[in-house]
């Protein structure tokens, strides 16, 4: 063939200078992805040692910090961090038994339940744990543990004169026009709603649904800051939004935006018609079901319920505690006591399916 | 003699390139398989209930969006890439290379910033209250941001340079005799740019629209800010929400079906096209134009540049000078993450260059034959990285990389009695293969582009010399390909530098990129604080968008330059 017709090619006159450099573009490339790799390697995961657990958390980056600092003041005990949005379970599932993750962290109860349900949390047993957490905010077989309660609230313009509310009203026709919510699929609208459904039926809460809809200033879209900024902004009188960002906002530093947002607006805890309880997701997490330092998953678990931890969530965060009698952040205090809906989370976390579905089908996100 | 018949055809690579390509190929269909297989689990329940509420009015927004996106971008691509090439106008030599900045720009945080700058609240709509006479908000409502029009032109203004840099290449590269020959022929500018520039630089905008649209397409983040139920959107509340996987699945396995349907479509329109360009005539002169007719021009170049790239950056630039007042230094983790998404961004670029490179050498050296072969299939596979939202792929990796985990795994126990551990799960390794397959596309389309400006006949040539496969890939047409693995490769990183769903679901523990730390903040709902790192991202970005920049305007000087040549065969 081409190659035995002459063995030695014959160098292309005009383009001898180019394959010259030609040549040395490809030892350029080879030079460059020796060193790349030699780079990349040190960005290989952390082994696990005795002295540091890998945490996988849907948990912002900027909230676990404190607490991750506390921690290992105070054992010693160094923590890797991979912060994931969407796909933690996936990303667990598919490494299997060599794993490195020892702990997982995420919020809301559907997320947790689906973590525990495909067997990536192992059962542990911990008086700590169980002496602090109430029964109803952990699984019964020791896999995952609330570590945070996080209620959802009305945001109000401070002109208006609205003292109480309950989540039923938000149908109300008197606030045509004057409603604003993020999107009806969002987890913490999800949960919301399959608990409407958990205390009225489907039929029910697909008629509130719709009124809901009907009284919406603007698309059900953005985040729940947006209800705030957007009440400043006049385009809506109050809107539903977790708690913590208020908090957030109300102590902003002066002159910010957000700290404009949140002094806008004020607080009301609603309240379920039915059981005069507010609705409360959590935040929580177990140990990973391979985790190779358990010892130190569960001393990070007891340290995240501790005095000093729970605290730390309530005043970084303006998260509300799980554990009794941790002092709460003043602008947390000042929405009032917070009266939970007696509802098992777990009762609520049945009904998300046929809530999203709901949405979908009313096109509430249109 | 033909110098390559059928029979050939499998020496003009050689096996080795072949096997490469094909294992390639092979590792980018591994995640639609995957995927199938989780559609596979959706009962019909899901199907109804998808088919019935949410496919209809989703696939219905995503077109009434593509639609939109695609005539913006090509308005704004080619038009602006016509005038700065053929016509002399005020402010062009800076606008030529200005009209690239929005490349640096995630489409994420442009939507975020209109969104505040057009909120009641913002700086557009206090102006306009103020000069009303108005003092509160609820006096004034103006139509919401949140809209199909507001996305259009958000992302449009974002994603035109796709466009402009495939069309201006194209544009600069026509033969200036062609152009003369047409003036001389009584054709005016009109008539000159629709019936002679267009016709020969639509391939190249039809590359340009493609990726423009692929990236709305799977866009998420701008989606979700402005609102819009996109598939890619629907994608994530049944995965998310329902817990539904296999419905995701299967709602992502249509949107792949739809891209694929439409690529074959565009290349059946240009199937008979074929655009040699030796590169050794003159470029066209620009034409002096009218003082007026100039300001219109500049106007029109100047604007895009304005909307997705200087009214942005500003807005982020003086959001971190707010919050670096509050603060008073940047966190040493930012310096970590900014690192972190060179480094990846850099492995990423070689390892996705190399394999466009071996994707569409596949693709030339099959070419002989009339119907599509073999080379040019495995090349169109690259499609699919790009084609699917980024999350989808990346969840379609997991299952493919668990298994090479664990088939790693079981050969070094049996052999050398040690465990590898993860190779590819939550490793560097992974990360950088998994951006690789994704950005492939924009890689090999652009080499592929650089190849078929190359005569065939060079390549035969020089095997007939003697040259084997390979010596003609080093010595013949790489020389030639410079400019397009340059581009290529530029293009490659800034997108990598963007890069967030891949990053975020498959990095390794403690690595952060300037995107995640973004995304951070933004899920807190503490988006200022993420200005700094956005404004990271684009600065670093900027560097390979203006040598982009420069690799057009060099080329342009070098042409000039040379004496005037005969036009090639």
């Amino acid at each position: 063939m081409f190659n035995r017709i002459q063995s030695k090619p014959l160098p292309l006159n005009t383009q001898s200078g180019l394959s010259h450099r030609a040549r040395r573009l490809c030892l350029n490339s080879l030079q460059t992805l020796g060193l790349v790799l030699a780079l990349s390697s040190s960005l290989a995961p952390v082994q696990a040692q005795t002295q540091s657990i890998n945490l996988y958390t849907t948990r912002e980056p900027g909230l676990m910090q404190p607490l991750l600092e506390a921690f290992t003041a105070q054992t010693g005990i160094k923590v890797a961090t991979v912060f994931l949005k969407d796909g933690l379970l996936e990303r667990v599932k598919a490494e299997g038994a060599r794993s490195p993750a020892d702990v997982l962290m995420t919020v809301d109860i559907g997320n947790l339940l689906d973590l525990a349900e495909a067997n990536l949390f192992q059962s542990i047993h911990s008086e700590a744990l169980n002496a602090a957490i109430p029964a109803s905010l952990r699984s019964s077989d020791g896999s995952w543990f609330a570590l945070s309660l996080r209620d959802r609230v009305l945001y109000v313009d401070k002109a208006l004169a609205l003292r109480t509310f309950r989540y039923e009203d938000l149908a109300d026709p008197a606030y045509k026009g004057k409603v604003c919510i993020r999107s009806g699929q969002h987890p913490y609208n999800n949960a919301l709603i399959a608990s409407m459904i958990a205390h009225h039926g489907s039929a029910e809460t697909e008629k509130w649904l719709r009124g809901v809809k009907a009284n919406l200033a603007r698309k059900a879209a953005g985040g729940d800051r947006d209800v705030a900024r957007d009440i400043l902004g006049g385009i809506c009188d109050l809107g539903l939004a977790n708690a913590y960002y208020a908090g957030q906002m109300k102590t902003a530093a002066l002159g910010t935006d957000a700290r404009k947002w949140g002094e806008a607006i004020k607080v009301i805890r609603p309240t379920f018609a039915q059981t005069d309880g507010t609705f409360v997701n959590v935040s929580g997490g177990g140990v990973a079901a391979h985790a190779p330092n358990k010892a130190g998953a569960i001393a990070f678990l007891e340290f995240l319920i501790s005095k000093q931890a729970q605290s730390l969530y309530a005043r970084v965060n303006f998260e509300y505690p799980v554990r009794a009698g941790v002092e709460l952040d003043a602008i947390a205090q000042s929405f009032g006591p917070l009266k939970a809906d007696p509802t098992p989370l777990t009762e609520i976390a049945k009904h998300r399916k046929e809530a999203s579905l709901l949405v979908d089908r009313l096109g509430f996100d249109r | 003699m033909t110098l390559l018949t059928p029979h050939a055809r499998w020496l003009a690579t050689g096996f080795w390139p072949t096997a490469l390509a094909s294992l390639l190929a092979a590792c980018l269909c591994a995640p639609v398989l995957s995927l199938f297989v989780s559609a596979l689990g959706a009962n019909t329940q899901q199907w109804m209930h998808l088919i019935g509420f949410v496919i209809p009015d989703a696939a219905l927004t995503t077109l009434l969006l593509l639609t939109g996106v695609g005539i913006v971008v090509v308005l704004l691509g080619t038009g602006a890439a016509w005038l700065v090439t053929a016509f002399q106008f005020p402010g062009r030599k800076v606008l030529a290379w200005a009209l690239l900045l929005p490349l640096a720009v995630p489409t994420y945080v442009v939507a975020y910033s209109y969104l505040d700058l057009l909120h009641p609240l913002g700086p557009v709509q206090s102006v306009l209250r103020a000069a009303l006479g108005l003092s509160s908000p609820r006096e004034l409502r103006l139509p919401d941001t949140r809209s199909m029009l507001g996305a259009i032109l958000i992302l449009g203004s974002v994603l035109y340079p796709y466009v402009y840099l495939s069309a201006r290449h194209m544009f600069l590269t026509q033969p200036a005799n062609l152009i003369e020959a047409a003036r001389g022929l009584g054709h005016g500018p009109f008539s000159l740019f629709w019936r002679v520039a267009l016709p020969m630089a639509r391939p190249a905008i039809v590359v340009g629209t493609t990726l423009a649209l692929l990236e709305t397409l799977n866009d998420v983040g701008a989606s979700e800010f402005l609102g819009l139920q996109t598939l890619t959107v629907a994608v994530y509340s049944t995965w998310i929400t329902r817990s539904d996987l296999a419905g995701a699945a299967y709602i992502a396995l249509f949107m792949l079906v739809l891209v694929l349907g439409l690529s074959a479509l565009e290349r059946h329109a240009r199937r008979q096209q074929r655009f040699i360009n030796t590169d050794q005539s003159r470029p066209m002169q620009a034409q002096p134009l009218k003082r007026w007719q100039g300001l219109l021009a500049s106007l029109f170049c100047l604007l895009p540049v304005l909307a997705g790239f200087v009214i942005p950056v500003l807005h982020l630039g003086w959001q971190a000078a707010v919050r670096l007042e509050q603060v008073g230094a940047v966190s040493s983790l930012l310096k970590d993450a900014t690192l972190n998404t060179v480094l990846i961004s850099l492995a990423v670029t070689l390892c996705t260059v190399l394999g466009g490179l071996l994707l569409a050498w596949a693709a030339r050296s099959w070419t002989t034959r009339r119907r599509a072969s073999l080379g040019q299939r495995l090349a169109r596979t690259a499609t699919i990285g790009y084609a699917l939202p980024g999350t989808v792929l990346a969840l379609g990796l997991l299952a493919p990389f668990a298994l090479i985990d664990e088939l790693a795994n079981v050969l070094s126990e049996s052999l050398f009695q040690t465990t590898t551990g993860l190779l590819l799960l939550g490793t560097s390794a992974g990360l950088i293969l998994a951006c690789t397959l994704r950005l492939l596309a924009v890689a090999s389309g652009s080499l592929e582009a650089g190849f078929a400006r190359i005569p065939l006949a060079f390549d035969q040539l020089a095997r007939s010399l003697g040259h084997s496969p390979l010596g003609v890939l080093l010595r013949v047409d790489l020389p030639l390909l410079k400019p397009a693995l340059f581009s290529a490769a530029l293009l490659v990183f800034v997108e990598t530098m963007k890069e967030l769903p891949i990053t975020l679901l498959l990095r390794p523990l403690n690595v952060e990129t300037l995107a995640t730390w973004l995304y951070g903040e933004a899920a807190r709902g503490t988006y200022e604080e993420g200005a700094i790192a956005a404004l990271l991202i684009i600065l670093v970005s900027l560097t390979p968008v203006i040598l982009l920049t420069r690799t057009q305007t060099q080329y342009k000087k070098k042409q000039a330059l040379k004496p005037t040549a005969p036009a090639s065969p």
